[in-house]
């Protein structure tokens, strides 16, 4: 039987281990953003199962946008940690702010 | 004419004031005593027109508030009261300005100082030519400021300022009393000018006003806040201290100011309000008693006073209560009468003090005095001629005003107030002539008389004045001898017509008649207990000085002795009663917990302090830790769950268990994670 409710609780649950992967990672800033990469794909679930659901194309588009969107922002982030391990030496996510600027 | 008697002393006070540096201390002083010297022969012309032929004058110039109801026009009315005491003061004021000459001659300020007589004289007479009672309360007020920058005219010295502010705040309290009199007047009548308020006010006499749910008389509020303002400036019991701490002026000061003229406005005033005092039997009775409280307390403690200007200013107060309770027994003819005379005697009084503390290089204190008299024999007549005339000695001027003040106040007691009241006013007034003699010749015996205490460096320079400074005192001396015996028919005399309808007095409170039907034994009284006064100061400064001495120093005399020169601890009294409280509640209740307690904590302090406390807390969530901000994500996370998909599941109709398992799912993996 088809209940939206169990695909909705992977998509959550989905989600939720992607922050709790943020909030509990201080020290790597890699795992980070393979969290942020988790959420991403939560999203896109959510998209397209409601796309689904809904019976409606746009969900889909979206979510391809998402796509984009997603592996952009990672290029970007991981070109900031090589930066930033090249200014720190190690990637501690934790004194970031000592930076400065 | 008229006018000009009035503009003339402002003009010499702005021109000496303003412009003395270049005239000199010589030109100033001729300058004022020319002006002055004109004004006053103009003020005895106008009396003669005015007083003599009874054609009143009345003056309107323009417009000055205009304003629905209220119009109040700049105007001038010379009837016999005004011309009376534009005598006074302006006769008063010319002397003292030439006794000023001489006497403040090495001063430094004197151009200053001839500036403030001559604005003081202004102000005066600005208060008795008024035609209505907000003109008036200019003169009122001037008056009072010029007393302060009088007294306090050697301002480098502590004293005389402290006693310049008491004269001025004590004076405010009575002020206080004649605004509220002016807006009750303006309330009941919607009209502040002496005619239409003295002519429409017997029609008003039994409305009553609502205050704070009690039903108050009009005319009777009315009554007592006229009443608190001449309190104040006649300084009567309860306002009088600052008429002795007020000496701290120079002495031509405390004689015009201070004895003649200043301190008659209360009288005045009550004596222009008389069409509204005669509607009110009670409250006259209170002034009454009040005036004659006064004329004891200040005789009593005059006696006792160690300090020469001191003795004469409570002398003052005392007349001043003759003054005023002789006005409560309604008879304001014979009130005025014993003003002009007592301006007369008592300024003469004044500047022959002036005259010894001059001569005695500065010294004020009668217990460094005595044996003056053969050096300063001049003086000491004419302080004997003012003061025989002070306690009524037969066929001088004081006799004739203040016998008859007594006789009417015997009278009193069977026809206005009850009997009980009528003798209580009769004997305190009989007692205080007693203690006038007393302190009269007690004043003379230590100056004049007794051996001499004083040194022998000071005795050496003992001389009487110039020339100038004696002239005035001779004028005086003349007027306290022969004033009273010359006017006492044009003022009180039987039937006369002099007075018109410058006062009013109840055809019921009449009792000239009755006066002249008393005993022969009350109409001797004032004149004994005179001689009675005179015997005890005699006796104390010469046959029983020991036995008096050791009076004084029993342990009962000292506490008497003690209670008395400290003013009944009255000044003590007040001090611990309402200034002290007074200025402790404006410290610490106004200023310390509400100004700058409660209002500023709910105000600016308060808001400020509590937007730093939030904005601190506020601050420290923004720790830079990438981690806390992902915390406050997941919490806002969850509240839009509950905000917004929860109630969807409800619509959805998703049962809570199920939505519960999504939770416990959500535990699950917290646990699991923790785990890894």
């Amino acid at each position: 039987m088809f209940n939206p409710f169990y695909f909705l609780s992977v998509i959550f649950i989905l989600f939720l281990i992607g922050i709790l992967g943020i909030l509990f990672n201080k020290k790597n800033i890699l795992l980070m953003l393979m969290s942020i990469e988790l959420l991403l794909l939560a999203v896109n679930f959510n998209w397209i199962f409601f796309s689904f659901y809904l019976d409606d194309i746009m969900g889909q588009v979206f979510s391809i946008f998402v796509l984009t969107v997603a592996a952009s922002e990672t290029a970007i982030g991981l070109a900031l940690l090589v930066i930033y391990y090249r200014i720190r030496g190690n990637i501690a996510v934790e004194l970031t702010n000592l930076i400065g600027g | 004419m008229y006018l000009l008697i009035i503009i003339l002393p402002l003009f010499n006070s702005l021109l000496v004031g303003f412009f003395g540096r270049y005239l000199g201390k010589y030109g100033v002083s001729f300058i004022s005593c020319l002006n002055l010297f004109f004004c006053s022969v103009l003020c005895w012309v106008s009396f003669c027109e005015v007083g003599f032929f009874g054609s009143f004058c009345y003056i309107e110039i323009f417009s000055w508030i205009h304003c629905d109801y209220f119009c109040i026009q700049w105007g001038f009315l010379f009837d016999s009261l005004t011309s009376i005491m534009l005598i006074i003061i302006s006769s008063i004021s010319c002397l003292v300005h030439i006794y000023s000459v001489s006497y403040m001659e090495f001063d430094p300020h004197k151009p200053r100082f001839m500036s403030y007589l001559s604005l003081f004289t202004f102000f005066m007479f600005y208060l008795v030519t008024s035609d209505n009672f907000v003109q008036m309360f200019i003169g009122w007020e001037g008056v009072g400021l010029v007393s302060y920058l009088l007294i306090s005219f050697w301002f480098t010295r502590l004293n005389a300022n402290q006693s310049a502010i008491k004269a001025i705040l004590v004076n405010k309290i009575g002020d206080i009393g004649l605004c509220f009199g002016m807006l009750l007047l303006f309330f009941i009548f919607n009209s502040l000018e002496y005619e239409i308020v003295f002519s429409l006010i017997k029609y008003k006499v039994n409305t009553y006003i609502n205050i704070f749910n009690y039903n108050f008389n009009l005319i009777t509020l009315l009554s007592i806040c006229l009443f608190i303002a001449a309190v104040g400036k006649s300084a009567q019991f309860t306002l009088h201290s600052w008429l002795p701490d007020a000496m701290e002026g120079p002495t031509p000061v405390s004689a015009l100011i201070h004895a003649a003229t200043m301190v008659t406005a209360g009288v005045f005033l009550l004596v222009r309000c008389s069409p509204i005092l005669e509607f009110v039997p009670n409250i006259l009775v209170f002034i009454a008693i009040i005036g004659a409280i006064t004329s004891f307390f200040a005789a009593t403690v005059g006696g006792f006073q160690y300090d020469l200007k001191k003795v004469i200013a409570f002398s003052t107060t005392s007349q001043l209560g003759y003054m005023v309770f002789i006005l409560g027994i309604s008879k304001y003819d014979v009130s005025i009468f014993h003003l002009v005379n007592h301006a007369f005697f008592k300024a003469a009084l004044f500047l022959s003090a002036g005259s010894i503390i001059h001569s005695l290089s500065d010294e004020q204190d009668m217990r460094k005095m005595g044996g003056i008299i053969q050096l300063l024999p001049f003086t000491y007549s004419i302080i004997l001629i003012a003061s025989l005339s002070l306690i009524g000695f037969p066929f001088l001027t004081g006799f004739f005003s203040k016998d008859l003040i007594l006789e009417l106040a015997y009278i009193s007691k069977y026809s206005l107030i009850t009997s009980l009241q009528g003798t209580f006013v009769y004997w305190l007034g009989s007692l205080s002539v007693f203690f006038t003699a007393y302190y009269s010749f007690r004043l003379l015996f230590l100056t004049f008389l007794n051996k001499t205490t004083g040194f022998r460096i000071i005795l050496q320079n003992v001389h009487e004045g110039s020339l100038i400074l004696l002239l005035p005192l001779l004028f005086l001396a003349f007027g306290s001898i022969f004033l009273g015996y010359f006017t006492k028919e044009l003022f009180v005399g039987f039937g006369t017509d002099f007075w018109q309808n410058s006062m009013f007095i109840h055809p019921f409170n009449i009792s000239m008649f009755e006066v002249e039907d008393i005993s022969i034994y009350v109409k001797f009284m004032p004149l004994f207990l005179s001689i009675l006064g005179i015997l005890l100061a005699y006796l104390s400064n010469t046959f029983l000085k020991h036995f008096i001495i050791k009076i004084q120093l029993s342990f009962v005399g000292k506490k008497i002795i003690f209670f008395l020169n400290k003013k009944w601890f009255l000044d003590k009294f007040f001090n611990n009663f309402f200034v002290f409280p007074f200025a402790r509640f404006g410290y610490f209740i106004t200023l310390i917990s509400l100004d700058r307690g409660l209002v500023e904590f709910l105000g600016p302090l308060g808001i400020t302090k509590i937007i730093k406390k939030y904005a601190n807390i506020l601050i420290q969530l923004q720790s830079g830790q990438l981690v806390h901000y992902v915390f406050f994500i997941i919490i806002a996370l969850v509240w839009l769950f509950c905000i917004n998909v929860y109630p969807i599941l409800i619509l959805q109709e998703l049962y809570l268990k199920e939505y519960l398992k999504l939770f416990v799912l959500f535990f699950f993996t917290l646990i699991f994670m923790f785990l890894i």
